[in-house]
């Protein structure tokens, strides 16, 4: 055992000694790869002339690739470059640091050369990172109306052989024991959470870290309760979710003003329940076996530093830094600290700053992923950029909006607080008075001489954010239709119903959610890392682990809320884990709703045809 | 199987005279020897699509074929999509539609369509949805792909 920790709230033991009714399960989550479509790679380049590496490689976190490099060489941060180019996909997958990687930048500075590689896809299943191996045991103990009073887990994974950089391999059993009770109002929680030490691959983050795990065991555990209490699994939800907020939790998080009721009821809105109810009984004689599940989550999204020294951790990456800087032409650059690899945060970022200052986002250039580019920063993992770099890019905007007017107010002769930027132009409110912003900005660094000795030269400002950390929300919901005799799953309708705060860019949004979705429906069915009894690794093609295709995702029905938080200065919430975070326990659900008939319960995920048929087989022989 | 062979690849029209292992795949010699990095290697299993090509005109996966084997071939790359500045229609349908997070897998999905939609332009959607879960996309969970490919399939068929 690598890893332990323990929590119990002081009235446990009497809260549930109070209860009339005590619902328990035995989860089990497989291991799982976020296997981005581009396996990792690293170039390391020595140039004899300044005596520096350039490290270009597929990194969520080119800085602090850096700063763990250069540490364990033994050389000034200022000799190595890291470079994150596009990078194809991460998932969490590329935030850990790959002992490839210092080597390269050793043997590169050693043999005074440049050298190479690449992992293959066989490579990339059998020892880059793995997540998800988890055993949890929950336990509610409810009152006699089916309000959670105390809950009390026992959560096991399976760590692999090592530990990872820079999380460590506590993040999974860690984050299911801080983030368990989930959206759910329970004052009294007790959890033991242990990481132990195997002969496999170490695991790291993947999309939604832990989470898919605990809103998996605690859907599961709505839906066993609601059936000990013959209530519906709405009406169970209804009784339990978080209605008042801020909230402050069993483990002490603060929860921000959400919708989970809400999203919920536009959900179940969508699925038209009482139809689908209808249609499912009369399918049910034509032994077609439908059903449909509910996942109601929340997504802890843009934690500051006090959230990570919260944990104990020793590295706290809670803010990020963006420097912004207008040229003479007025054109904008922001050089941001974080990295992305696909989530278009560079149009979101470029959408916020133009907002501000009053121009079109075409010509606000976002650069990112070179370290002697931009400031220091942690990069783009745990759905915190839009927050935290997004923030930060708002401070950054309003320092140099506020410049900007001053400037445009004594050319103008105006007061500053009557200048409007908007659509590229400077005007003086109320008036035809007007100049480009681009001649206000030519001015700020040839024409000092104008603004009487007040004013400094240059537009270059910088803006730092380190949010407290919000939550934001979701409920997914999905029907689907089980063959009893093959196993197999067919998802005919998937509905999120979603509240992140203010939307920037919907069209991204929508993006983020379907691809989260699309990696939780194949968690949830699909895919699973398969060891042997010795330890070997049967899933090493993309034809033993399995990814879904076109075919395997229906259409994904989004339905968005937006409660604006102050917990965030631009409102907007982090969501590009929560597609993950819902789906299994949705789809999951669904398959037992399907399969009530036949008194069967699939507790693990995937819920493979194998596993379906092996469930049903058992409730055969038994009844 | 050591000994290299002189082969010339006609990619996008041009030319490349490379000499290549025979056990060289085409793939490998697509980008490495001839430069063209567009095409990307995802999987070396012929499973994800990522290094689909057009040979003669229909969709290869180009990781599962020798680079000698394609001599005398006509390939066609991501890079010969786009007639100069002038994006291909479906290359504007997934920008237009949102159709790529990372964008790793996106030149192996645009040779797909570009090869079925040559020669069925009036696919119906069901056996486009088929045709397009030859290929994995680990971003955008498919949704707007497959929207990107019908309306760039409406407007090829419109013209």
């Amino acid at each position: 055992m690598i890893v332990e920790g323990r929590v119990k709230t002081p009235g446990f033991d009497a809260a549930r000694a109070a209860a009339k009714k005590f619902v328990t399960l035995d989860i089990r989550s497989h291991r799982q790869n976020a296997l981005p479509m581009e396996p990792r790679g690293a170039h390391a380049a020595f140039d004899a002339v300044t005596g520096r590496v350039t490290l270009t490689l597929s990194t969520q976190m080119p800085h602090l690739m850096r700063t763990a490099i250069a540490d364990l060489i033994g050389m000034p941060e200022s000799e190595l470059r890291v470079i994150a180019p596009d990078v194809g996909g991460g998932f969490g997958q590329k935030m850990s640091l790959a002992p490839e990687f210092v080597l390269l930048t050793f043997l590169a500075r050693k043999l005074r050369t440049s050298i190479a590689w690449s992992e293959d896809r066989r490579e990339n299943l059998m020892a880059c990172f793995h997540s998800r191996d988890q055993y949890v045991t929950i336990e509610g103990a409810f009152d006699g109306n089916g309000k959670l009073l105390a809950l009390s887990t026992d959560v096991l994974a399976n760590v692999g052989a090592y530990s990872c950089f820079p999380t460590t391999c506590a993040v999974e059993p860690l984050m299911a024991m801080a983030e368990m009770p989930g959206p759910y109002d329970v004052r009294d929680y007790a959890c033991v959470a242990r990481g132990v030490v195997t002969n496999t691959c170490p695991m790291a983050p993947y999309r939604g870290v832990s989470r898919p795990v605990v809103t998996f065991s605690l859907e599961r555990l709505m839906d066993k309760a609601a059936a000990a209490f013959a209530l519906d699994p709405v009406e169970m939800r209804r009784r339990n979710l978080i209605r008042n907020f801020p909230y402050t939790s069993a483990t002490g998080l603060i929860f921000d003003e959400a919708s989970y009721i809400e999203t919920m009821d536009v959900a179940v809105k969508a699925l038209n329940v009482p139809a689908f109810r209808a249609r499912q009984s009369r399918e049910r004689n034509n032994g077609r076996f439908l059903g449909l599940g509910l996942a109601t989550f929340s997504e802890r999204t843009g934690y500051g530093t006090p959230a990570f020294a919260a944990r104990g951790m020793e590295i706290t990456p809670g803010w990020e830094t963006v420097e912004l800087a207008m040229d003479p032409s007025g054109f904008v650059e922001a050089r941001i600290g974080a990295s992305p690899h696909g989530q278009g945060l560079r149009t979101t970022l470029a959408q916020i700053i133009a907002d501000e200052l009053g121009t079109v986002p075409d010509r606000v250039k976002v650069i990112h992923g070179d370290t002697d580019r931009t400031p220091y920063g942690f990069g783009t993992f745990a759905s915190r950029s839009l927050v935290i770099a997004g923030g930060a890019s708002l401070i950054a905007a309003r320092k140099l909006r506020a410049k900007l007017v001053k400037i445009a107010g004594h050319l103008l002769e105006a007061s500053a607080d009557d200048i409007a930027l908007k659509d590229g132009v400077a005007t003086v409110a109320g008036t035809d008075r007007a100049l480009p912003i681009a001649t206000v900005a030519r001015a700020a660094y040839h024409q000092v001489h104008r603004f009487g000795g007040d004013i400094g030269p240059g537009l270059a400002e910088s803006g730092t954010y380190d949010p407290p950390g919000t939550f934001s929300n979701a409920c997914h919901a999905a029907i689907v239709e089980v063959d009893i005799e093959t196993g197999a799953v067919a998802i005919e309708k998937f509905v999120v119903a979603e509240d992140a705060g203010r939307l920037i860019n919907p069209m991204i949004v929508d993006g983020q959610i379907h691809g989260g979705v699309a990696q939780g429906i194949a968690n949830a069915l699909l895919e699973e890392i398969v060891y042997d009894e010795t330890g070997n690794i049967l899933t090493t093609s993309l034809a033993d682990y399995l990814p879904p295709t076109a075919r395997e995702i229906p259409p994904i029905e989004i339905h968005h809320l937006e409660t604006l938080t102050e917990a965030s200065i631009t409102k907007a919430k982090g969501l590009g884990e929560g597609g993950t975070i819902g789906a299994p326990a949705a789809v999951v659900n669904a398959i037992n709703d399907a399969l009530s008939p036949f008194g069967v319960s699939i507790d693990e995920f995937p819920a493979t045809p194998q596993r379906i048929r092996a469930a049903l087989k058992a409730a055969e022989r038994s009844a | 199987m050591n000994e290299k062979v002189e082969i010339t690849l006609t990619i996008n029209g041009r030319n490349y005279p490379i000499r290549v292992e025979p056990r060289r795949t085409l793939v490998d010699a697509i980008r490495d020897d001839c430069g063209q990095t567009g095409t990307h290697i995802g999987c070396e299993h012929g499973v994800c699509g990522s290094c689909t090509i057009l040979v003669d005109d229909e969709p290869m996966r180009s990781c599962l074929m020798f680079a000698v084997q394609a001599e005398g071939k006509k390939l066609r790359t991501v890079e010969g999509l786009a007639d100069g500045e002038k994006l291909h229609p479906l290359q504007r349908a997934f920008i237009e539609n949102h159709g790529l997070q990372c964008g790793f897998c996106t030149p192996g999905f645009l040779m797909l369509a570009t090869g079925v939609l040559e020669h069925e332009p009036d696919i119906s959607d069901e056996d486009l949805l088929d045709v397009l879960s030859s290929n994995l996309c680990r971003c955008t969970g498919y949704q707007n792909i497959i929207k990107a490919v019908r309306a760039a399939a409406a407007e090829m068929r419109s013209r």
